[in-house]
């Protein structure tokens, strides 16, 4: 109230509504399930803005720059150290049998399979998904979301859209770069702490890898992307509280999307898995 | 502003019978409870109309509502003849862009420019390059501001923003402009630029104004004053005495909403000489 001398009342009828715990559960239940019918529909409308026209190129091509070549040290050094530590971790078994050579084969496995599709998308997704949402919180509360519908955009389109083609693009690049990066660190922990050869090393990891465990180890990625950039999305476009709010969307968005992950993965293995044993 | 839209039209009334924009009976409400409880007006074209009330009134939302980014629990809102209220949100899309929006704080997107954020609906409708700078220019030029094409919003002062905020609603020359609390937190002198900005697009370009303000002071300037194309300035409406000078005053409504309803609604002569005590609040 800049210069009217107004007091500023509610309602003159309005009554304090009594609170029960069964009142509160109801209302966490209800505000559960509605937060789940409002984030299946705004998946819903992304998958159908992926395959329809106008695409946002260049913002597709920008959030490509941040979400996969922005995450890329943080992918490398991860994924360098997460190979080293599971040579010396298994590395250190393997020798008590005399069979230090098989190190090769469980971290190609391993990492492919499992450590580097996971690890990658709950590292993108600390990065990732809590950059987009405080992003998109940030834009909803200063009003630029109201602002672009006002101008007649779809926000769908020009921020979930590009958001989500960008992570799904660039997510399995990354994994592949995380299992590269696993094995280069596995192989370097295996010569200088196992005294293996490097050439047996990277003999035995390749050849452990059937097609089996590749179409596990790129299918998960694709998942993941989506669960993450969504999420982040979700939760950017739905911050209630102002700049709070915003905090609490960050910290919302990095939790659910990990849970997410992990879910999923349990999911998604169990499926590789028979698709696998029908298939190959 | 040069052009062909309908921003130049104002010499010849339009003969379509509809008005701009007609609530009925419209009801929205949160989960605190109803905030407006079927609130009717009608705006007709070429008509500012200036909303006032209390904080949490229901302003901001009439004008959200008007522009179809609410939808109201009941009634309906006709825009331009036709029912917002009932719309998809894809016919909204295309239909919002008959109509401009100024936010209280501007809303401008902090990662671009202010000539990309008044280019934006250009460049989002296709326009041509060559075409989009000489438009943004003009309307940079518009509200004195064309020497911050390539700045950032944070690098502007509030008042500059809200003014990068009108260029930005004005750039494909809608017939109807919605504005919340334009002047709300700005100094006098800049407030007073701001409602020159709005006098001018309303008296040269017969723009359709919906105006929710808490500052009485600001209706009562769109009400006294006029914009003089030839002179290129602010004169008051009566001193002329003329036809026209009366025709604009009469084009100045006021609408005061309180407790979910329409508490007042018509002209300055009629809220000045009012006996109410809550509309003489208004008046101190």
């Amino acid at each position: 109230m800049a210069d009217t001398p107004l007091e500023v009342r509610g309602p003159e009828d309005k009554t304090e509504p009594q609170i029960t715990v069964a009142g509160v559960l109801v209302n966490a239940a209800k505000g559960a399930v509605a937060d789940v019918q409002d984030y299946a529909m705004l998946c819903g409308r992304t998958l159908y803005t992926l395959f329809t026209p106008p695409f946002y190129v260049q913002d597709i091509l920008q959030q490509m720059d941040n979400i996969g070549a922005g995450s890329l040290p943080i992918i490398l050094l991860s994924g360098f150290f997460i190979g080293a530590v599971m040579v010396l971790q298994t590395g250190s078994q393997f020798t008590r049998f005399g069979q230090s050579s098989l190190t090769g084969d469980v971290v190609a496995i391993a990492l492919v399979r499992e450590l580097g599709p996971s690890l990658t998308g709950l590292l993108v997704t600390g990065r990732c998904a809590t950059g987009i949402a405080s992003e998109l919180g940030s834009m909803l509360v200063t009003e630029q979301v109201d602002a672009m519908r006002a101008m007649g955009t779809d926000p769908i389109r020009k921020l979930v859209a590009p958001r989500t083609i960008a992570t799904l693009l660039t997510l399995p690049l990354l994994t592949a770069m995380t299992d590269f990066m696993g094995l280069l660190g596995g192989c370097v922990a295996s010569v200088f702490s196992l005294r293996l050869s490097a050439i047996e090393f990277w003999r035995r990891a390749i050849d452990a890898l059937d097609f089996a465990d590749l179409m596990q180890g790129f299918m998960k990625p694709f998942f993941f992307a989506f669960i993450l950039a969504t999420i982040g999305c979700y939760k950017g476009l739905t911050v209630r509280g102002g700049t709070q709010g915003v905090g609490r969307a960050t910290t919302q968005a990095a939790v659910l999307s990990s849970v997410m992950i992990i879910v999923a993965d349990a999911f998604l293995t169990k499926v590789a898995l028979y698709l696998a044993d029908k298939l190959f | 502003m040069a052009g062909t839209g309908p921003m130049n039209n104002s010499a010849t009334p339009p003969a379509d019978p509809h008005p701009a924009i007609k609530f009925e009976k419209v009801r929205i409400g949160f989960e605190e409870g109803d905030i407006l409880r079927g609130v009717s007006f009608e705006v007709q074209k070429q008509e500012t109309l200036v909303l006032l009330g209390e904080t949490g009134t229901g302003k901001t939302l009439s004008l959200k509502l008007a522009a179809g980014l609410l939808r109201p629990s009941e009634g309906n809102i006709l825009v331009l003849g036709r029912n917002v209220s009932s719309m998809t949100e894809r016919d909204l899309l295309a239909f919002r862009r008959q109509m401009g929006f100024v936010f209280q704080e501007g809303a401008l997107f902090d990662s671009m420019t202010v000539g990309d954020n008044v280019a934006y609906r250009l460049i989002e409708d296709g326009v041509k390059d060559e075409e989009i700078e000489p438009r943004v220019l003009e309307v940079l030029r518009f509200v004195e501001l064309e020497h911050t094409m390539d700045l950032f919003p944070s690098e502007l002062s509030g008042g500059m923003r809200r003014r990068v905020s009108i260029a930005r609603a004005l750039i494909n020359q809608p017939p109807i402009v919605l504005y919340d609390s334009p002047t709300a937190g700005l100094d006098p002198v800049t407030s007073q630029t701001i409602i020159t900005l709005i006098l001018r697009l309303r008296d040269v370009y017969g723009v359709t104004a919906l105006l929710a303000t808490q500052r009485l002071q600001d209706g009562f300037a769109l009400a006294n004053f006029r914009f003089d194309a030839a002179a290129k300035r602010v004169v008051h409406n009566v001193s002329n005495g003329n036809a026209a000078g009366a025709a604009k005053m009469q084009a100045t409504r006021f609408l005061v909403l309180r407790e979910g309803g329409v508490y007042f609604e018509g002209g300055q002569e009629e809220l000045v000489n009012t006996n109410d005590e809550y509309l003489k609040r208004f008046l101190v």
